[in-house]
């Protein structure tokens, strides 16, 4: 027989247990209309929700959500109206002048208009404000000066002569503006929210949406949570009322996640077990073009790889790049032989002068140059490769060594240094020789791609300075037909080839599990899903 | 108090370090003009000399101000920090817990039918907890439990309750169960053939009181020595936990911070960890006097 107190005991254990159980298994089920709530996978915290304050990719779609600037895309990838519902250009393409939307309005019911933009612009170029994009209005009027803190952010060249007229004056024409104004970074911000509560003005609760969700809260490192924008100007058109965005670094985690019916759309897709992933979700894989080049740069400020465009062609020639995209990276990447990737608007990519040669003839090839450079088997040719530590950047490096090995003698050293160390020796240019570097575009047009090549470009990381190719370039800005300026930047590309100051391998693709619940998702060379061009529809969702 | 120039030597030596490694908060792969990268490096003091940064870190210490964090530009350190550490004590406790109720139990079974098939398999239990990292034994249970049976969350944001800790809190803990296990089982049978558990043999208590009464106490003595290396292992292993299930705890933004040189988020973190360090030595040094009556009395 128990003692009454060692009963007494076991009775407060299995009631405490059985309290515990019961708040864990009893769900609460919410009143009303059932509310539909879309789950996506983020691959990182956004560095804020302040527009001008945000650089990475993942926090633009989130602002995306929240925000609205001038332009938007449609789900299709086409350029429509957002906040501004027209606009007309001056015949030298030199002024823009937008209409607001009648009725737009912010979150808290404030009138959206036209002087909140030039307040806005100001202070995405103002020195104090610190945004990473400050240069993506560069070529208004004044920017770069007031950038460089040589005039008061009052000088930009942004003018708001009434409530809905806004007018943006440029310094040369840019042909890719209305692309540029979709940017999150051009996004409208609320002035007197600011004045309220200075900094604290993106905190869930403080911060005022134009866009079609609000942000209730944020957990940093785990979810943000946005809801339905009641005053968006097409919030009739919105069918999610609420998006999770997880933040989720590991791709394992957020494949898991979605196999457990935790996420409706992943981030990206890992590429241990991809060809399982095609195997088993090919209806819910979604790989597609994607607006960015991954590139082997030649350090050219020393040698062997300065004034030596035969040596740095010979190692170009030598990568076959099929096995590359087919083998080592294998999740659908396209073997890179321009410098722009295709699907960008109103232009067709030049190609590398040997693109057309089977491996073997560019092998021979690049053996008869390696020796006109005056290297051979006396000579063997001995470089270093550098690269960021992971995975897969290492297996292509191997990949790449082997095959340098192979087809030209070349002793490869191949070193890997943490992401930010290959950065700083990437920008010192001092001890590189080759390295690893990929270029995501910010807009779609030739010109984000080309313009970095440019001398004295800060993401110049070759340091190529060609008078011809600057020449060029300068030429395509200048002009506001549209044909001319491609002709100009194509033959700045072709240009840019035939140097070889890189070595363009792979385009990058966007990969993502979207559950079939999910509709009205549309693959686009810019990688943009608004969420609130989706819907669920759970009778889709596999049983 | 010894504590307080430790504590401000580990600060300024992790200052050194964290400013020593190559890169910045603000680099990426998109090299920002010279102009932006000024502007932001003067909004954050970064192009001040060194000793003056930190000396201005460390009067904005002393008033408990830990700085903006660098990355996560919304955010001030003790925020994040004043989130993230309760997550993180939640799941190191409970994982402290489950380890040392389960360990404690199997070391005691163990003891009890020494040389039995219970002893052996326990402690094969023990040899394979020990064994097997926690990235590799995490991402099993998240295969089995989570994806293919849909017992258990497979993360954590979104998830409600008790529910979300059960899959981390025993990954956490395997390999301390396994340690706690063995340790408990060699201290227990030391004890059980010791003279004064013979006396009470002999004068007739039966097993479990002596277990309870008499063995216990002492044979604990040694997993409490452990449990110093046993919460810093924990540490440690919540950083691969928090990672593979997405939980916003200490380690995760540690790791991330050094990762991003988030120099206010890891200087934060490391003084943080240090002062719990410290008070983590304080309770068990009261912990052993509360257990041993001959520690006490000195």
């Amino acid at each position: 027989m128990i003692s009454k107190k060692r009963a007494f005991v076991y009775l407060a254990i299995l009631l405490a247990s059985a309290a515990v159980l019961w708040q864990y298994s009893v769900q609460t089920v919410p009143e009303g209309p059932a509310v539909s709530v879309l789950h996506r996978g983020l691959l990182t915290d956004p560095e804020s929700v302040d527009p001008h304050k945000a650089r990475s990719t993942q926090a633009g779609i989130v602002l995306r959500d929240i925000g609205e600037g001038l332009l938007s895309y449609s789900p299709t990838g086409e350029l429509v109206p957002g906040a501004a519902e027209q606009w007309n250009i001056s015949d030298d393409g030199l002024t823009y002048t937008f209409t607001i939307r009648d009725g737009a309005r912010w979150s808290n019911g404030d009138l959206l208009t036209a002087d909140q933009f030039v307040f806005s612009l100001r202070r995405l170029v103002d020195p104090d404000t610190a945004a990473f994009y400050s240069q993506m209005i560069g070529d208004v009027v004044n920017a770069t000066a007031i950038v460089a803190g040589e005039l008061p952010p009052e000088e930009l060249g942004v003018e708001a002569p009434d409530e809905r007229t806004l007018v943006i004056k440029l310094e040369r024409p840019v042909p890719y503006l209305l692309s540029l104004l979709t940017f999150p970074s051009t996004f409208p911000v609320h002035p007197g929210s600011i004045a309220t509560h200075g900094d604290g003005f993106t905190r869930a609760g403080n911060l005022l949406s134009n866009g079609a969700y609000k942000l209730d809260a944020w957990e940093p490192g785990s979810v943000l949570a946005l809801s339905r924008n009641e005053q968006y100007w097409n919030d009739a058109a919105t069918a999610i009322d609420e998006v999770r965005h997880h933040v989720v670094t590991q791709e394992m985690t957020q494949l898991n996640r979605y196999r457990a019916g935790e996420l409706h759309i992943t981030g990206s897709v890992p590429p241990d077990n991809f060809a399982q992933v095609q195997k088993d979700y090919a209806d819910e894989l979604h790989i597609a073009p994607y607006l960015g080049v991954y590139y082997y740069g030649f350090n050219l400020t020393k040698p062997p790889f300065k004034d030596n465009p035969g040596l740095r062609e010979a190692l170009s020639m030598a990568i076959d790049r099929e096995v590359l995209v087919k083998s080592i990276t294998g999740r659908g990447e396209a073997a890179a032989y321009s410098w722009v990737p295709p699907g960008v608007d109103n232009y067709e990519p030049r190609r590398l002068n040997y693109a057309d040669e089977t491996q073997d003839e560019r092998n021979a090839h690049a053996r008869r140059l390696l020796a006109e450079a005056g290297y051979g088997p006396n000579n063997p040719l001995e470089i270093e490769l550098r690269y960021n530590t992971s995975d897969s950047q290492q297996r292509l490096a191997l990949a790449v060594q082997a095959m340098w090995k192979d087809a030209l003698g070349v002793e490869t050293t191949l070193v890997n240094e943490e992401f930010q160390v290959l950065m700083a020796n990437m920008r010192a240019a001092d001890v590189t020789q080759v390295f690893r570097s990929s270029w995501i575009g910010d807009y779609n047009d030739a010109h984000t791609f080309l313009s970095i090549m440019e001398s004295g470009n800060a993401s110049n990381m070759p340091r190529y300075s060609n008078e011809e190719f600057d020449s060029l370039m300068k030429d395509a800005a200048e002009q506001v037909d549209p044909k001319l300026r491609r002709l100009y930047l194509e033959e700045a590309e072709r240009e840019l080839l035939a140097d070889h100051p890189v070595i363009p391998i792979y385009f990058y693709v966007s990969k993502h599990l979207v559950k079939p619940e999910v509709v009205g998702w549309g693959d686009n060379v810019l990688d943009y899903h608004y969420s609130q061009h989706l819907s669920l529809a759970p009778a889709n969702a596999a049983p | 108090m010894g504590a307080i120039p430790t504590l401000l030597l580990v600060i300024v030596l992790a200052f050194l370090m964290v400013h020593a490694a190559p890169g910045g908060p603000f680099d990426d792969e998109r090299v920002l003009p010279p102009e932006t990268q000024a502007a932001l490096e003067a909004a954050y003091n970064l192009d001040e000399p060194l000793h003056q940064q930190l000396f201005a870190y460390l009067s904005g210490v002393a008033r408990g101000d830990f700085g903006p964090s660098y990355r996560y530009r919304d955010h001030t350190v003790s925020e994040l920090i004043g989130n993230a550490f309760p997550v993180s004590l939640k799941l190191g406790a409970m994982a402290m817990l489950v380890a040392m109720v389960l360990g404690v139990l199997a070391g005691t079974a163990a003891a009890l039918r020494r040389n039995t098939v219970v002893d052996k398999v326990v402690m094969a239990f023990a040899m394979t907890g020990i064994s097997i990292p926690v990235f590799v034994i995490a991402p099993i249970l998240v295969l089995l439990l989570a994806v293919r049976l849909q017992w258990l969350p497979a993360g954590w944001s979104g998830n409600e309750g008790v529910g979300r800790l059960i899959l981390p809190v025993v990954a956490l803990a395997l390999p301390q169960v396994a340690y706690i296990a063995r340790l408990m089982r060699a201290s227990m049978v030391d004890v059980l053939s010791s003279d004064f558990i013979r006396t009470a043999r002999a004068q007739g208590l039966g097993t479990a009181a002596i277990i309870r009464y008499h063995a216990l106490k002492p044979a604990m003595l040694p997993v409490l020595s452990y449990m110093g290396p046993a919460v810093a292992a924990i540490l440690t292993g919540s950083v691969v936990v928090e990672e593979i299930f997405g939980i916003p705890g200490l380690g995760q933004f540690f790791v991330r911070g050094a990762l991003n040189r988030d120099y206010t988020l890891v200087l934060g973190i490391v003084i943080f960890y240090a002062a719990l360090v410290v008070l983590f030595n304080l309770v068990v040094d009261l912990l052993y006097g509360a257990i041993d009556p001959r520690i006490r009395r000195r």
